[in-house]
């Protein structure tokens, strides 16, 4: 099981913590919610909870809760430029139907 | 897919409740707009990767309107339909505009603000403000993916309230929902964090393209206070370039070179005096359509010297603003600088010498104010936990008051009072069976009405018929975060109510602010003595009221000896408070208190046997 990082958003988001000052690594997660049953969480973590299950992308760590794994295993957290537009994208593999505007999905 | 940012820990959104919120700096010369995306404060550029929206726009016959650097390309062609530097008009009226008959619009003097004849019709600021504040919405709603909850835009701190409902009348008509106004100074204060530093006074030195503005910051307790400002508006950037064109000029010996000539040279100027920041020297090498050539070599030292002038007139505007504040440079904790001129290392080097310490340059001084700004808006759009929750308040600079009889101020909410606020205080009628009573809003340190500014004048009827003094009406004056007043007044026992937004059409400049400040000092002890003359004549006027009142009623009461001294006591207090002396009116108010106990105890013993009549003694619970 394992949740990885893009180069590029690797790149994006040490520069966001370092500007931030503080934090440990990124927390991921899917919440029941949204126009399609799922969303995503993305935020920072201040700190490791005993609860969390913990990886390493490209000297980043990476947090998820062990509930939210089994929708999330096998995704990469991308970071992409559309148009004006930037920010980070799931390629979930577990994804079988998104809504719209994909800010949430079903599994 | 939409494009996910990194929020806060326990701050994700629901999906589709993004809360997008930006900070506008609307400038005279440019206008960006930034965010704070992924935990960062960060300017959003347009298409071609530039952040500064030149504050232009351009009116076109076929009902197209250009923003921006396509604006600023029509500004020699049709100088007349295109509209730069239009913040100067906010909120003013054409004998507010300086240099009207150097200005190529067609200007047209409506009440309250001045408006544009263009090709598209008369336009007032407030349209063409909102033109380019559109244009930036449009910017952040395609770089961050969405509709914007809200924004937080800039304004001078010495802008007026009718400047500022201006600025917010214009936000709303370009489809912003406005969060707050913020003070330019203040925003580029909080991209320092210096509202986390030590309390103490912070100097904020904004040399923009075209204008100056120097503001004296207190911080305490985590609010921020203007304490001071004081400026320039023709002096800027702009003025720097121009001296280096003339030397360029006479060192290589061209006159009167032709306007396409002169626009070129001009762009090289500004040119090598942004290279000079970092480069001692640079070579100007051009040829001219007139065929003459510039083969120059320009040296800091050269550009120093012909532009070290232009510094010092800055800080003569510095001094006055400390003097002011009452402080001297040595008392000022912080220096930040704004504006794109302060890049320039002598005058980061001179305003350094002037305080005794190396301003803070290591923010983008462009920049600074519209990041600042984002802060707030990320704040204001709730994207931070509440523990780390900090509201930034401003303080209202003069006291707002109400007259009252006499012309007396009473003041509701003191000078110094933050933002938003309301308070509330209770009135009552003044004569018998008053029905109706007028509020006349006040702003000023002084005592009498007469030495304040008049805000606003409204009236609240209907109220019940009572005797003098029963009525209670609460006014309650509301101050919003934009530092902008609504006063209404209310009636207790039947509810009616009557209210006024207070939108001045010109509202007070900083230096009345500091002269009004200063005049409330200087005359402290003038307006004590005539608050209380003001005081014992009004008593007295309503002493003499009830007595005559009384004596309708119950003339029957006095035989005529008593009457004729009752008279002549009514007769003296008249007198007394026709005049101006304080104590002649007290001993007078005396005199007649002691002539009409008489008649007072004999009235009270008639009314209790009235009450009394037809009641035996043991009816009554004593």
């Amino acid at each position: 099981m394992a949740v990885t990082l893009s180069e590029k958003a690797a790149n994006h988001i040490g520069n966001f913590l370092a500007k931030r000052g503080k934090g440990v690594g990124i927390r991921l997660g899917v919440r029941t919610s949204g126009c399609s049953g799922m969303a995503y969480k993305l935020e920072f973590a201040d700190e490791v909870t005993s609860d969390d299950v913990v990886f390493e992308s490209h000297g980043l760590k990476v947090l998820i809760d062990p509930k939210s794994l089994p929708y999330m295993d096998g995704t990469e957290l991308d970071f992409v430029r559309e148009g004006l537009n930037e920010g980070f994208k799931f390629n979930n593999p577990n994804v079988k139907g998104e809504c719209g505007c994909g800010e949430s999905f079903t599994v | 897919m939409a494009l996910l940012q990194i929020s806060e820990p326990g701050m994700s959104t629901e999906p589709h409740q993004h809360r997008l919120a930006v900070g506008i700096d609307l400038g005279t010369t440019n206008s960006l707009v930034a965010t704070v995306r992924n935990g960062v404060p960060q300017c959003l550029q347009d298409d071609e990767g530039k952040t500064l929206l030149p504050s232009i726009v351009h009116y076109l016959p076929d009902g197209h309107i250009a923003v921006g650097r396509k604006a600023q390309a029509a500004l020699a062609i049709d100088p007349r339909n295109t509209i730069a530097s239009v913040k100067r008009f906010m909120g003013r009226g054409l004998k507010d505009v300086s240099h009207v008959e150097t200005m190529p619009y067609d200007f047209v003097d409506a009440e309250g603000m001045v408006r544009l004849r263009t090709v598209q019709g008369v336009k007032s600021p407030v349209e063409v403000s909102a033109e380019i504040l559109r244009d930036l919405r449009i910017r952040a709603e395609r770089s961050l993916g969405g509709e914007l909850t809200g924004a937080v835009i800039t304004v001078p701190a010495y802008f007026d309230d009718a400047q500022r409902q201006a600025t917010k009348d214009a936000a709303r008509l370009a489809g912003l929902n406005v969060l707050r106004l913020l003070n330019e100074p203040t925003a580029a204060a909080i991209a320092y964090g210096l509202e986390n530093a030590s309390e103490g006074v912070y100097a904020v030195y904004d040399l923009g393209g075209g204008t100056f503005d120097i503001s004296i910051l207190r911080l305490s307790r985590g609010v921020f206070e203007v304490v001071a400002t004081n400026g320039d508006a023709s002096l800027g950037g702009d003025d720097f370039d121009h001296r280096l064109f003339c030397w360029m000029l006479e060192n290589a010996s061209i006159s009167l070179p032709s306007d396409r000539d002169s626009r070129r040279l001009l762009i090289k100027a500004r040119e090598v005096k942004e290279r000079l920041t970092l480069d001692e020297s640079v070579p100007v090498r051009m040829t001219l359509e007139s065929g003459d050539e510039v083969d120059l070599v320009v040296h800091r030292d050269v550009f120093v010297d012909i532009t070290r002038n232009l510094v010092s007139k800055t800080l003569k505007p510095v001094r006055k603003a400390l003097r002011d504040a009452g402080l001297e440079p040595g008392d000022v904790k912080g220096v930040v600088m704004v504006g794109g001129a302060t890049r320039m290392p002598h005058v980061q080097q001179m305003v350094g010498e002037f305080f005794g310490q190396p301003p803070l340059t290591n923010l983008d001084p462009d920049t600074v104010v519209a990041i600042g700004a984002a802060m707030q808006a990320n704040v204001l759009a709730g994207n931070r936990a509440a523990e780390e929750e900090w509201l930034l308040l401003d303080v209202i600079p003069l006291s707002l008051g109400i007259e009252t009889m006499g012309g007396l101020v009473e003041k509701i909410i003191p000078r110094n009072a933050t933002i938003p606020t309301a308070r509330a205080q209770d009135f009552t009628t003044f004569k018998d069976g008053q029905t109706a009573m007028v509020c006349h809003v006040v702003q000023g340190e002084r005592e009498l009405v007469s030495a304040c500014r008049s805000l606003a004048r409204f009236e609240l009827r209907g109220i019940p018929p009572m005797v003098a003094g029963a009525a209670r009406i609460r006014v309650t004056f509301q101050v919003d975060a934009d530092g902008l007043l609504s006063v209404s007044a209310r009636e207790q026992t039947t509810g009616i109510e009557a209210r006024v937004e207070v939108k001045p059409s010109y509202g007070l400049a900083d230096h009345e602010i500091a002269d009004m400040l200063k005049s409330g000092f200087e005359h402290a002890r003038d307006d004590m003595e005539a608050r209380s003359l003001k005081e014992q004549q009004v008593e007295a006027e309503r002493v003499l009221e009830a007595t005559e009142r009384a004596l309708l009623a119950d003339s029957g009461l006095l035989d005529a000896a008593e009457r004729a001294a009752l008279d002549a006591a009514m007769g003296a207090l008249r007198d007394a408070a026709a005049g101006q002396d304080v104590r002649t009116i007290k001993i007078q108010l005396e005199n007649f208190n002691r002539a009409s106990n008489e008649f007072a105890s004999r009235r009270m013993d008639k009314s209790i046997r009235g009450a009394l009549a037809g009641h035996k003694i043991e009816d009554l619970r004593l």
